[in-house]
């Protein structure tokens, strides 16, 4: 199979390149004579980045395949411009043993469109009391290497102690949603002038930032990897930028929603934009997009969550955390980062690509481009606005909290081990 | 008017509209052997109740079936919101129904906010009984009400509210509406009890209630919920009496002409001292009786006076 990507800018920079992929593989890069058979590309204007990363996507299958399958949430991911996505393991049937993260992986497979990678929970049933077989999944067809209870919290700390050890020994890395569960009794929304005004029980900064440095020095004791997911406000940059300065291998993601919106958007009670942790102030967000560009923040991960209306279209408190991110992941990068000159093209390389892949293991994805590396790869159109509409994205689910919204940069194509995935806004 | 769900953004002139209609309306009705008037003929207004409160309920009630309206009780218990059981079909229903009005007490904040929303197209009005630790804004107009008839105008009158403000409803809506009708707002009350942010609501905030009392024209004692005793918000309930309670040595620290208000119901002992509530200062009672006319007044402005009030 033989590809020519003509005419793109590679992370933005230079002259225009042709792209010649065979068999998956870049083989040259400069003018390139189509030869013959070839499918080809017409990248004149767009830009091409390696194809994104995501680590922390809920795919929902197997249990609520009415939300999301992983045919429709693969779809959506190469629509995205994703190549990878991590399947969070709070599925139901949880994926805390090797036979669902195993089925995971097949079904990824199978669909084709991207690599999906199932993360498997930390604890059985994630229920935070006894280790899941981590060893079992790493060793599984799979080769889990990303563990969390995502959705909840490893509250206890010898039992998070225990993973940081376990871990070590399966070059895994434990992501935790950092959370104190008695901090965030009932919690709603972001605790502040916003929720107190709005009636709705908060969710402190600090119950985020107390687990994260608690998880910081047990992973420096342990000598283990630890990833924070969804990192949502300025106090845990604090704590992140005192654990890196003191060695410890602990790297962090931040959502697309927590780089853009903040809990201004509460006023309407309209739980599209209930989420957790919560949208938090203007001054975390700020901080945040600026502990990203300067690396504090490693990568952007989408937290993608798709949710049925029944879950959604309720009052706040009945309402499910969660919004869509597969598809506007992009869009609210170039929004936050580029347009504001925070990240260049490569930095959008380096936060939607090589870092997620770096931390997630992952050898044949987020590499360079250049010749003799697997082609996996994101075209992106920079000068194309788009107008988001949920029911439009590919996710079963429609819960997008940018409905309306017009935003900047346009995936045009996704590919995959040089086979297209994603052009021009369909699936190949 | 269209719907009453919050104090924070009413303006002054609409509430005081209502007050004044309020006040009419008892003077029409005082000393009335039937206490019926033909206002709301032919009106159906439903009052759903996702939380218990007799009070507030049958206040509503009264309130219709004084003004000819059909009044339709709906209970539903709260359980039955995590069960899938959705307040959005129920409001869907109620509206084919023909209600022309919805009164909800519902246990999550905003949700009388999504009813008007999903309610909109069905033209039916929205009162917020209270939702959640949101806002209850006819108790706030009842008891401005009372602080009226007592004081006056509430124009520069100082009003303690004490006691639990972070999870009152009541406080939230009454620090809105005192603050529209010119009053000042003191929240005197332990940091556990307060709510975050406090200091960009117009009010200014105090630990001490015996230093507040004799400067202010009403004290607005707030109900503690007994999982809050619990729930290390305060050491104990002797502790709080000690430090927050409306005892009748503080009563005397008070100016002659101030009144002492309480949502109800009463703990009286802890809280507030028997005599104290049973004094002359206390308008407990008022509040009650005024609640019936308030909640005419709204249910007025929001059915009979199609474009008369704003
Ligand atoms: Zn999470």
């Amino acid at each position: 199979m033989t590809l020519v990507i003509k005419g793109a800018r590679p992370y933005g920079e230079g002259e225009p390149v042709d792209v010649l992929v065979e068999d998956g593989v870049i083989t040259s890069i400069g003018s390139v004579k189509v030869p013959e058979g070839a499918e080809v590309l017409d990248a004149a204007g767009q830009v091409l980045l390696p194809g994104f990363v995501d680590l922390h996507t809920h795919l929902r299958e197997p249990g609520r395949e009415d939300t999301e399958t992983i045919d429709s949430g693969s779809a959506a991911a190469a629509l995205g411009g994703y190549t990878a996505v991590f399947a969070m393991a709070n599925t139901d049937p949880v994926a805390d043993n090797a036979l669902v993260t195993d089925h995971v992986w097949r079904r990824g497979q199978e669909v084709g469109l991207v690599d999906v990678h199932p993360v498997g929970a930390v604890t059985v049933g994630l229920n935070g009391a006894k280790l899941a077989e981590l060893g079992t999944m790493a060793k599984g067809t799979a080769g889990v290497r990303v563990f969390s209870d995502d959705g909840v919290c490893v509250a206890d700390p010898l039992l998070m102690r225990r993973a940081l050890e376990y871990s070590t020994a399966l070059d895994a890395v434990i992501a935790q949603h950092a959370e104190e569960p008695r901090l965030t009794v009932g919690a709603q929304a972001h605790e502040g002038e916003q929720a107190s005004r709005l009636g709705y029980p908060g969710w402190p900064a600090s119950a985020e930032e107390s687990i994260v440095a608690r998880d910081c020095l047990l992973a420096l004791h342990a000598n283990a990897r630890l990833h924070v997911c969804h990192v949502s406000t300025a106090g845990t940059v604090d704590v992140l930028r005192w654990a890196k300065d003191r060695g410890t291998k602990v790297s962090a993601e931040v959502t697309p929603h927590h780089l853009l919106l903040t809990d201004d958007r509460l006023d309407t009670y309209d739980p599209v934009n209930k989420v957790n942790p919560p949208l938090r102030t203007g001054r975390d967000a700020e901080k945040l997009r600026a502990a990203l560009a300067e690396g504090v923040v490693d990568c952007v991960a989408t937290d993608h969550a798709p949710h049925a209306p029944q879950d959604k279209d309720t009052e706040w408190n009945a309402a499910r955390p969660g919004m869509l991110g597969l598809q506007t992941a992009l869009s609210v990068v170039v929004e936050t980062m580029v347009k504001t000159g925070l990240l260049d093209w490569r930095g959008v390389a380096r936060v939607l690509s090589e870092r997620p892949a770096e931390i997630g293991n992952l050898p044949d994805h987020g590499r360079r481009i250049a010749v003799g590396e697997p082609a996996n790869l994101a075209l992106v159109d920079p000068d194309a606005e788009w107008t988001v509409r949920g029911a439009e994205l590919a996710s079963i689910a429609a819960n997008t909290p940018y409905e309306g919204m017009r935003l900047p940069g346009v995936v045009t194509a996704t590919v995959l081990r040089g086979r297209i995935t994603a052009r021009e806004g369909k699936i190949r | 008017m269209k719907h009453l769900l919050a104090t924070d953004g009413l303006d002054a002139e609409t509430a005081t509209a209502v007050l004044d209609t309020a006040d009419e309306l008892k003077h029409t009705l005082l000393g009335r052997e039937v206490k019926k008037l033909p206002t709301l003929r032919g009106r159906t207004v439903i009052t759903l109740f996702y939380e218990n409160s007799t009070r507030t309920r049958v206040s509503f009630e009264i309130a219709g079936k004084w003004m000819s309206a059909d009044v339709v009780n709906v209970s539903a218990s709260s359980s039955s919101v995590n069960k899938g059981e959705s307040l959005r079909d129920t409001a869907l229903t109620l509206a084919a129904a023909g209600a022309d009005c919805v009164i909800v007490r519902h246990p999550a904040s905003g949700a009388a906010h999504r009813l008007s929303g999903w309610l909109a197209e069905a033209g039916t009005s929205v009162v917020n009984a209270g939702d959640g630790t949101h806002e209850h804004p006819t108790q706030a107009l009842l008891d401005a009400a009372t602080l009226r008839e007592r004081l006056g105008s509430l124009k520069d009158r100082r009003i303690a509210i004490v006691g639990d403000v972070v999870h009152s409803r009541v406080a939230r809506s009454n620090i809105h509406l005192l603050h529209t009708l010119g009053a000042e707002v003191v929240l005197v009350a332990p940091p556990t009890l307060l709510p975050v942010g406090v200091e960009k609501l117009p009010v200014t905030v105090s630990h001490d209630l015996d230093a507040e009392l004799p400067a202010v024209d009403a004290v607005m004692m707030l109900r503690v919920q007994a999982e809050r005793m619990y729930g290390g918000f305060f050491p104990s309930a002797r502790e709080y009496s000690i430090s927050y309670g409306l005892s009748e040595r503080r009563q005397a620290l008070l100016p002659d002409h101030a009144v002492v208000l309480h949502p109800g119901p009463m703990l009286r002992g802890m809280e507030i001292a028997h005599a104290v509530a049973d004094s002359p200062a206390s308008a407990v009672t008022e509040q009650v009786r005024n609640g019936v006319h308030v909640r005419m007044a709204v249910l007025y402005h929001l059915l009979a006076s199609e474009g008369a009030a704003a």
